[in-house]
C-alpha cells in the first residue's frame, strides 16, 4: 500500500529525510519513532504529497505522491501534530468544509459527522465553538476529520498527546479497528507502550534514516540479542546446569534459579522442560523476562548520540 | 462509503471553482464571526459616507458664502469623496490578505488545508477571493450610501462613466492590494514580518491615492483610465507571480525569516562560476576560468536566453516607431536642424550642455555602463519593466530625429549611418544584451525557473547579468565609446560639416 524507495528531502544543506526505503502492506500498522527532528514529520508530509521528495518517489496504493499529488490527497488521511482547528467555527460546520473539499456528497457529510462524532463523544459538543474544546476534544475533532472520508490510508502523528486515558483508549480502539478493517496506518508517536501495543511493525528513524525496521519480537531480538528466559525450581540447580548447558546459552544462576537464552525457544523449552521432568526436578515457573521496546529504543538513540560525539 | 481509488481523470474547471469557492466560504464566515473585522467595515460603510456628506456640504456652504463657484467645487470635491468613501473600506483587503497563509500557518490550521485534494491554484484562487470580496462589498455600499445621501443634501449625482471609473478604480486597487498582500503573506513566516513587509503595499498605493486625488483636483479624468489599465496590468503580473511562487512546502518548512548571507553568497558564487548548464547543482564549485567562461559560457548563455533578447529587440523596433509616429505629431520648426552647416567645432561644445555626459571615452563609457547597470538594479524592483524603458527612451529619439530630418528634407539613412551606426553597430548589442539579462531578472521575480524558489531565482538571474556584463557589455561598452569618440565626429563631420 505504501511503497518508497530512496525517498529523500533536503532543505538546504539539511537532510531532514536521507534515502528512506519503505514497504507497508495493506491493514498494516507501522509506528514510527525517533527523537525530535529525526525527519518522521517530514517522511510524513511526503506520503501525504504536501512535501515534494529532493530524490527518491513514493507511492500510495500506486500512485505517484508527486505526479498524482491529488488523488494521494484523497486516499489518506492525515492528522497533523497541531489539530489546527479554527476556533469560530464549530464541530459540524468545521467537518462539512473538510468533507466538501473531499468532495463527499451532502448526505455523506451528515452521516459520516455524525457517526464520527457519536463514536468519539463529541456529539454533545458539536454546536460549541471550536475555540471553547479543551486540548483532548480537539484532537479527537483533528482525527474525525483524518477520518471523514474514509481514507485507505492514515498518517497519525501523536494521536493521543494530550489526551485523559479514557480518551486515548477510545482512539487506540479506533486505530485496532481501522487496522481489522484493512485500513494502513502510520503512527508517528514518542510513546513506546501505545507503539508496542498497536503496530505490527516499527520504524526507528534517526538522522532522516531507518535505523531500525522491523516486528517487535525481531527488533528486541536484533538489539537485544535472543529472548532471555528465566526458570524457576522447586529444588537445587546442583547437577541439573549440565543437561541445560548443550540446549541454552546460560546467562546467570542461582541455587534454585536459571536465566538462558536462546534462538528458538519454541523447540528448545519443551525439550527443556522434558528433560528436567525426566530427571525429576519441580518446575515452578519457566517465563520470558520482559524487554520492553524502550530498550531498543534508547540503545538506538544512544547509538546516535555516541555517533554525534 | 466509496473507499476504492479515486478515478485519474482531469478535474474541470467547474470542479477547480467549486474547491476554490468553498475556501472562499469558510473564510468569508470566519471573517463575518470576527468582530474585529465586522466592527470598522460598518463604521467605515455607514457612518464615513455620511461624514463624508457632512464634509462636502460644509466645503460648498463655505465657498457660497465667499461667492465661489458652487459648480466648480462640487465638480471636483464630490468626485474626490466618492473616490475616498470607495477606497477606506477597500484597506481592509490588506489586513485580511496578510493573515491568508501565515496566520493560518501560525494557528497550526494550514497543515490540514494543504493536505486537502485541492491545488495550490484554487487554494490560492480561494484565498484571494475570501480577501477580496468582504472589502469590495464594503466599497460599494459606501459609495452607495455616499451617494443616495448626496442625491437627497445636494441633488448630485456623477455620471455613469465617471461612477463606473471610481468603481473599477476601487476594484483594481483592492485587487493589486491583496495580490500582493498573499504574495507577503504566502512567503513570510509571521503575521508580524507580513505586517512589516506591508508598508511595501501600502506606501506605493498612498502616493498612488494622492496622485489620483490630484488629477480628480485637477480635473483630468482621463488619465484614470490608464491608471486603472496599468493597476490592470500590475494586478495580473502580482497574480501570476503569487500562484508561480506559492509553494505549499516552502511555507510549511519555512520557520525562520532569517538571511543567511554565507548561503547567499555560496549560491550566488555557484551560479556564478559553474558553466551555465551546470549552474543549478549542489555542492563545490569550480575556480574561476576566463577561458571557458569566454568560449563557452557566454556564447551558451547568449543562446539560450535568445527569447529575452528577442523580447528586448522587438521592444526596440516599437520604440523606434513610436519615436517615428511623434515625429509626425510634434514636427520641429523649419531650421531647427541644419546638418548641411554643421559648424566643425560641434562635437567640441558639447560639454556645454549640462544633460549630457563629458565627450570624451572615460564620460561616454562611464555614462553607458551607469545607465546599464542602473537596468539591472531596476529591473529588481519593476518586473523588468524599467530596463525596457530605460532603452526605449534613447531609441525613440532616434526615431523621432530621423523622422524630423527626413522631414526636413535629409536622408534618415545617411542621418542613421553617420550618427549612430559607426558606434551603435557595438553599443546596441552591448545594451540590448544587458537589458536582456536585467529583463530576466525581473522575470525571476514574477517566475522563478523550475526548481528555485524566488530568491535562488533571482541570485541566478543576477550571476547571470553579472557574468554577461563583465565578461561581454562592458568590453563591447568600452570599444564602442572609443568609436563614439574618434570616429562618429569625424563621419559626420565629413558627411555633414562646412569646411572652411
Amino acid at each position: 500500500m505504501i511503497e518508497t524507495a530512496n525517498l529523500s528531502k533536503h532543505f538546504g544543506l539539511i537532510r531532514a529525510v536521507d534515502g528512506i526505503d519503505l514497504n507497508v502492506r495493506e491493514g498494516e500498522v507501522l509506528a514510527l519513532l525517533g527523537p525530535n527532528g529525526a525527519g518522521k514529520t517530514t517522511t510524513v508530509r511526503m506520503l501525504a504529497a504536501i512535501l515534494r521528495p529532493t530524490a527518491g518517489w513514493a507511492r500510495i496504493a500506486g500512485l505517484d505522491t508527486v505526479r498524482e499529488a491529488r488523488q494521494v490527497r484523497r486516499i489518506v488521511g492525515l492528522l497533523t501534530e497541531a489539530p489546527g482547528l479554527y476556533s469560530r467555527m464549530r464541530a459540524l460546520e468545521y467537518l462539512d468544509f473538510f468533507g466538501q473539499l473531499h468532495r463527499l456528497s451532502p448526505a455523506q457529510r451528515t452521516i459520516r459527522s455524525e457517526h464520527l462524532l457519536r463514536r468519539f463523544d463529541l456529539w454533545d459538543a458539536r454546536y460549541q465553538r471550536l475555540g471553547e474544546y479543551s486540548k483532548g476534544m480537539r484532537q479527537k475533532l483533528a482525527l474525525v476529520r483524518a477520518m471523514l472520508h474514509d481514507p485507505l490510508v492514515l498518517f497519525l502523528d501523536e494521536p493521543t498527546s494530550a489526551m485523559d486515558p479514557y480518551s486515548a483508549r477510545q482512539v487506540r480502539e479506533a486505530i485496532l479497528e481501522l487496522r481489522r478493517e484493512k485500513r494502513t496506518i502510520i503512527l508517528c508517536t514518542h510513546n513506546l507502550g501505545e507503539a508496542e501495543t498497536l503496530a505490527d511493525r516499527i520504524a526507528i528513524i534517526r538522522r532522516g534514516r531507518i535505523a531500525a525496521l522491523g516486528s517487535v519480537p525481531e527488533l528486541k531480538r536484533r538489539l537485544l540479542g535472543d529472548p532471555l528466559f528465566e526458570l524457576r525450581l522447586g529444588t537445587s540447580l546442583d547437577g541439573l546446569l549440565p543437561l541445560l548447558e548443550d540446549l541454552v546459552q546460560l546467562r546467570e544462576y542461582g541455587d534454585n534459579w536459571v536465566r538462558y537464552t536462546t534462538q528458538t525457544p519454541e523447540m528448545v523449552n519443551p525439550r527443556l522442560m522434558q528433560r528436567l521432568i525426566e530427571h525429576g526436578a519441580p518446575v515452578i515457573t519457566l517465563s520470558e523476562v520482559p524487554r520492553n521496546l524502550e530498550e531498543v529504543y534508547l540503545r538506538i538513540v544512544n547509538e546516535v548520540q555516541s555517533d554525534a560525539a | 462509503m466509496d473507499t476504492s481509488l479515486p478515478e485519474s481523470k482531469e478535474i474541470t474547471l467547474r470542479e477547480r471553482l467549486y474547491l476554490a469557492l468553498v475556501v472562499t466560504r469558510r473564510e468569508l464566515r470566519d471573517s463575518l464571526r470576527d468582530w474585529r473585522i465586522t466592527t470598522p467595515i460598518f463604521i467605515l460603510t455607514l457612518l464615513f459616507p455620511f461624514l463624508m456628506n457632512f464634509t462636502a456640504g460644509m466645503a460648498r456652504d463655505f465657498v457660497l458664502h465667499y461667492g465661489g463657484q458652487n459648480a466648480l467645487i462640487a465638480e471636483r470635491l464630490n468626485p474626490f469623496l466618492l473616490m475616498i468613501v470607495g477606497f477606506f473600506p477597500v484597506t481592509f483587503s490588506l489586513v485580511l490578505a496578510l493573515e491568508t497563509f501565515v496566520g493560518e500557518k501560525e494557528r497550526g490550521s494550514l497543515e490540514p488545508l494543504l493536505s486537502m485534494p485541492i491545488s495550490d491554484g484554487e487554494l490560492y484562487l480561494g484565498k484571494m477571493l475570501a480577501a477580496l470580496i468582504l472589502p469590495l462589498a464594503a466599497s460599494y455600499l459606501a459609495i452607495s450610501v455616499y451617494l443616495t445621501g448626496m442625491v437627497l443634501s445636494a441633488g448630485w449625482l456623477p455620471e455613469g462613466l465617471m461612477l463606473l471609473q471610481m468603481l473599477l478604480l476601487n476594484s483594481m486597487e483592492a485587487s493589486v492590494m491583496v495580490s500582493a498582500a498573499v504574495i507577503v503573506s504566502s512567503q513570510t513566516s509571521s503575521v508580524r514580518a507580513a505586517n512589516l513587509l506591508a508598508s511595501f503595499i501600502i506606501i506605493p498605493m498612498a502616493l498612488l491615492v494622492q496622485a489620483e486625488s490630484i488629477l480628480l483636483f485637477w480635473g483630468q479624468y482621463d488619465v484614470l483610465w490608464w491608471i486603472i489599465a496599468a493597476l490592470g496590468v500590475a494586478n495580473l503580473i502580482l497574480v501570476r507571480m503569487g500562484i508561480r511562487i506559492f509553494n505549499r512546502e516552502e511555507i510549511l518548512a519555512r520557520e525562520v525569516d532569517e538571511l543567511n548571507l554565507r548561503s547567499v553568497l555560496r549560491d550566488f558564487l555557484g551560479y556564478f562560476l559553474r558553466p551555465p548548464e551546470q549552474a543549478l547543482q549542489r555542492g563545490t564549485y569550480p575556480p574561476p576560468d576566463l577561458k571557458r567562461m569566454l568560449c563557452h559560457d557566454i556564447p551558451h548563455m547568449l543562446r539560450t536566453h535568445w527569447p529575452s533578447l528577442a523580447v528586448v529587440l522587438l521592444t526596440l523596433v516599437g520604440a523606434v516607431a513610436l519615436g517615428v509616429s511623434s515625429a509626425a505629431q510634434w514636427p520641429l520648426p523649419e531650421g531647427a536642424i541644419r546638418l548641411d552647416t554643421l559648424p566643425q567645432d560641434t562635437f567640441e561644445r558639447v560639454p556645454q550642455l549640462g544633460f549630457l555626459p563629458r565627450f570624451s571615452v572615460t564620460g561616454v563609457f562611464f555614462n553607458n555602463l551607469r545607465a546599464l547597470a542602473l537596468a539591472g538594479l531596476l529591473a529588481l524592483f519593476s518586473f523588468g519593466v524599467m530596463p525596457l524603458v530605460l532603452l526605449m527612451a534613447p531609441l525613440a529619439l532616434v526615431g523621432f530625429f530621423a523622422a524630423q530630418v527626413a522631414a526636413l528634407g535629409y536622408s534618415p539613412l545617411v542621418f542613421v549611418a553617420t550618427f549612430i551606426l559607426p558606434h551603435g553597430i557595438i553599443e546596441l548589442p552591448a545594451a540590448i544584451i544587458a537589458t536582456g539579462f536585467a529583463l530576466r531578472i525581473g522575470a525571476a521575480l514574477v517566475s522563478p525557473p523550475f526548481g528555485l524558489d524566488v530568491g535562488q531565482g533571482i541570485l541566478l538571474a543576477l550571476a547571470d547579468f553579472l557574468k554577461m556584463f563583465l565578461l561581454l557589455v562592458v568590453p563591447l561598452l568600452f570599444l564602442a565609446a572609443i568609436l563614439e569618440v574618434e570616429l562618429t565626429p569625424q563621419i559626420v563631420l565629413a558627411v555633414y560639416g562646412v569646411h572652411s
